[in-house]
């Protein structure tokens, strides 16, 4: 295997600094530091009280370390909590975005302006810990669908936001999660009234670009009876040798008969090949069907990010409601992944889908861990779980961890997996036929990925193609 | 009309003198030399373990055979120097003993993306789908079959029969130069080998060279080759006619390997 260790990566593509002035708060966690995030943004009290029961609550937690990813101890008060460039735009007017900041966003492919925005797709830019511009905003609001930045939304839509966030992770929910109620600095907020099926697609791009940051974003999703929304997120990060906290909440809410399409292209910087640097990405998100013949449905790819620890989950309450989680992972250099979903059964005849490709090469360590778990209400309920390994080279790993738990006799449960390996033999056989190393490469693993890649919306799973293949380009020789 | 008279007209396409290659260290080829004319068909026969398979992958170019001597001229240009993809670019095409299988990906998308990777090399347009669907039925006509085969994974869940009618299809369609076939009779039964047999008949021309790797006779019934050789314990220990592939069905191998140990 030595020719297909050969090669190992391209550099990332996306590691550049922006000069821009910014204010930063001092490093630290404590109360007054929350005071200031509320304030800065500008909220209401009930918004501070929240945040503090958090902190309250998170400084009597600790920091799980059952994932199979290993890493030196988190100084949490060596971060800052909250960094935005100096000069922002009054709201609405996104001709006033700082021109370094419009310069940021197209480099990364997001143009933000009027004339350039893509046709199609509405986008919220996050820069560090504030929304900077969020285009197509009054096209959304004819359709009576919001979509803004959540300090916003705190704001402006105060009675929605009380009465959703948090209810489908909770404050306490984990370690992280507690950290990012106390702390959440922005993200988006989605709306969708009933009967309307959003007529764009919705996207938040998060950028960090301040050191000795933390990004801790939070979204909330609420689609009404018989709405339809597709939402997709992506992410990125300067190159830098120290390690960046980054530690979201999602939280999605599907009513009767809605649909919630959730895709996420996480490309936070890796870290380089000796594993120095890298975003510590640790998230939770999960959605819940609460209304009777509703749907769910993650697609996530992982190419970045040091540590990625994310199981995008549904709760599966009203009956007859379906989750879905379509994965690929990808993990080279050093990178370590402990990812999966959470399936719980709760409405009768619910259904849910899981299909998960990791593929590790370099050092890369991949895990699949995901939970099914059928409640003893759950009369009919079915899952289908798939759960694909493929390994480039002989120095990474996979591994799997699928639990399951069934509590009502009535359920139908499929589990299929396997794992194999990029060979010399099938490189070669493409090569034979006049494909670069680097073609056949992308070739294999897109048709391993392919299940996934179609669940992507069509305006994103060329730009998925592409980033796999940036991300494992070398990687085979 | 293609006898042996022809070795004498056509200009060498490839020569090879005195390869010699090991694998993990064991030396499998140990003097190998040959020299085909475009147009000409040749066999190399030999037992299992000859060195027959090997032979087919150095030329093809596999990463996991060391050459430890000799050379190999392709139209004029060193072979062993370039890379597996230049090899094919410039119009050498293996058809494989064992086809791997790539989930996922169509036989057409893949067909088409190797296709234009020699189009590329010519300085040729690339074929976009529709294009590329006439050229396919074009050339999957000519040979007597259909396109059924295409919208399926590469090779997975193909019968050993179907991969290696995909191998011949693959060959149909990429027009090398210089035609590998590392055993393309093993596991066929006598229709499907009928068929393939007569696909490559119909694939031979004058500035096409094949070169047959086979261990039975059988195949060469059908495809009747302008010279055959005999490979054995990695050395070519015969050159003949046709009718040499004849004496070793009715004599077996062991007369020429107790040759081997005389001379």
């Amino acid at each position: 295997m030595t020719s297909i260790e050969a090669h190992v990566q391209q550099p990332y593509k996306y590691g550049f600094v922006t000069d821009i002035e910014s204010e930063v708060v001092p490093a630290g966690l404590n109360e007054d530091v929350i005071r200031l995030i509320s304030a800065k943004k500008g909220e209401p009290e009930w918004m501070l009280e929240w945040r503090l029961k958090a902190y309250g609550n998170w400084l009597k937690m600790s920091e799980p370390h059952w994932p199979n990813v290993k890493y030196g101890p988190i100084d949490y008060q060596a971060i800052s909590y909250y960094a935005a460039p100096k000069k922002l735009p009054k709201l609405d007017s996104l001709d006033q975005v700082d021109p370094k900041l419009v310069a940021t966003f197209a480099k990364l492919g997001i143009p933000i302006e009027e004339q350039k925005r893509l046709t199609g797709v509405a986008v919220d830019a996050v820069f560090d810990s504030v929304s900077v511009a969020t285009t197509f905003q009054a096209e959304l609001a004819k359709y009576g669908v919001i979509f803004m930045p959540i300090s916003q939304a705190i704001r402006e839509h105060a009675d929605l936001v009380q009465k959703y966030l948090g209810t489908v992770v909770p404050y306490n929910d984990n370690f992280f999660a507690a950290l990012n109620s106390a702390v959440f600095t922005d993200g988006s907020f989605v709306y969708v009234p009933k009967g309307v099926r959003c007529p764009l697609e919705l996207s938040t791009y998060f950028r960090i670009n301040a050191s000795s940051t933390g990004q801790f974003e939070r979204t909330l999703i609420i689609a009404e009876e018989g709405s339809y929304v597709s939402y997709l997120e992506g992410c990125s990060a300067p190159t830098r040798d120290e390690n960046q906290l980054h530690a979201a909440v999602v939280e999605l809410v599907a009513l009767d008969n809605a649909q919630i399409k959730y895709s996420t292209i996480q490309n936070w910087y890796p870290g380089d090949e000796e594993g120095r640097g890298g975003i510590y990405n640790f998230v939770t998100k999960r959605g819940k069907c609460a209304g009777r013949n509703s749907k769910i449905s993650w697609t996530q790819v992982e190419t970045g990010s040091a540590i990625t620890w994310k199981y995008p989950g549904c709760i599966l309450q009203g009956d007859n409601s379906i989750g879905e989680f379509y994965s690929v992972a990808v993990t080279s250099h050093r990178q370590q992944a402990d990812t999966g979903t959470k399936m719980i059964h709760l409405g009768k005849n619910t259904r849910s889908t899981i299909v998960s490709k990791g593929i590790s090469a370099g050092h890369g360590q991949n895990t699949y861990r995901g939970l099914v778990k059928i409640m003893k209400g759950a009369e009919g309920a079915r899952n289908y779980s798939q759960c694909d390994s493929m390994l480039i080279g002989d120095k990474c790993g996979a591994h799997t961890f699928p639990y399951i738990d069934v509590r009502n006799s009535t359920a139908i449960m499929e589990h299929e997996a396997s794992t194999s390996k990029i060979g010399e033999d099938q490189i070669f056989y493409l090569r034979q036929r006049g494909l670069s190393s680097e073609d056949a490469v992308s070739m294999i693993v897109n048709g391993f990925c392919k299940e996934v890649f179609k669940e992507l919306p069509m305006e994103f799973a060329v730009e998925a193609t592409r980033l796999l293949g940036i991300s494992l380009e070398g990687s085979v020789g | 009309m293609a006898g042996r008279g022809t070795r004498d007209g056509g200009r060498v396409l490839l020569e090879v003198k005195g390869l010699r290659v090991a694998v993990l260290g064991n030396e499998i080829l140990k003097g190998v030399d040959l020299a085909i004319r475009d147009g000409e068909v040749h066999a190399i026969m030999g037992p299992n373990g000859s060195g027959k398979s090997t032979l087919a992958q150095v030329l093809a170019g596999h990463p996991a055979y060391t050459v430890v001597a000799g050379t190999v001229k392709y139209d004029g240009k060193d072979l062993l120097g370039m890379k597996p993809e230049e090899r094919a670019r410039a119009g050498v095409f293996l058809a494989f003993q064992y086809p791997v299988e790539i989930r996922g990906i169509t036989n057409s998308y893949f067909l088409r993306s190797a296709l234009n990777a020699l189009r590329r090399e010519r300085g040729e347009p690339e074929l976009d789908p529709i294009d590329f669907l006439q050229v396919l039925e074009e050339k999957v006509k000519a040979i007597g079959w259909d396109d059924s085969m295409m919208n399926r994974p590469v090779n997975e869940g193909f019968s050993g029969g179907e991969k290696k009618r995909n191998e011949i299809l693959q060959l149909a369609v990429l027009e090398p130069r210089m035609a590998i076939l590392d055993e393309t009779d093993s596991g066929l039964d006598i229709d499907a080998l009928k068929t393939v047999a007569h696909a490559v008949n119909q694939l031979r021309r004058p500035d096409r060279a094949f070169l047959i790797v086979t261990h039975y006779q059988r195949l060469l019934n059908h495809i009747r080759p302008d010279v055959v050789h005999v490979l054995a314990d990695g050395r070519i220990v015969k050159t003949g006619g046709p009718e040499l592939a004849l004496e070793l069905e009715a004599k077996g191998y062991d007369w020429l390997r107790d040759g081997v140990m005389v001379s």
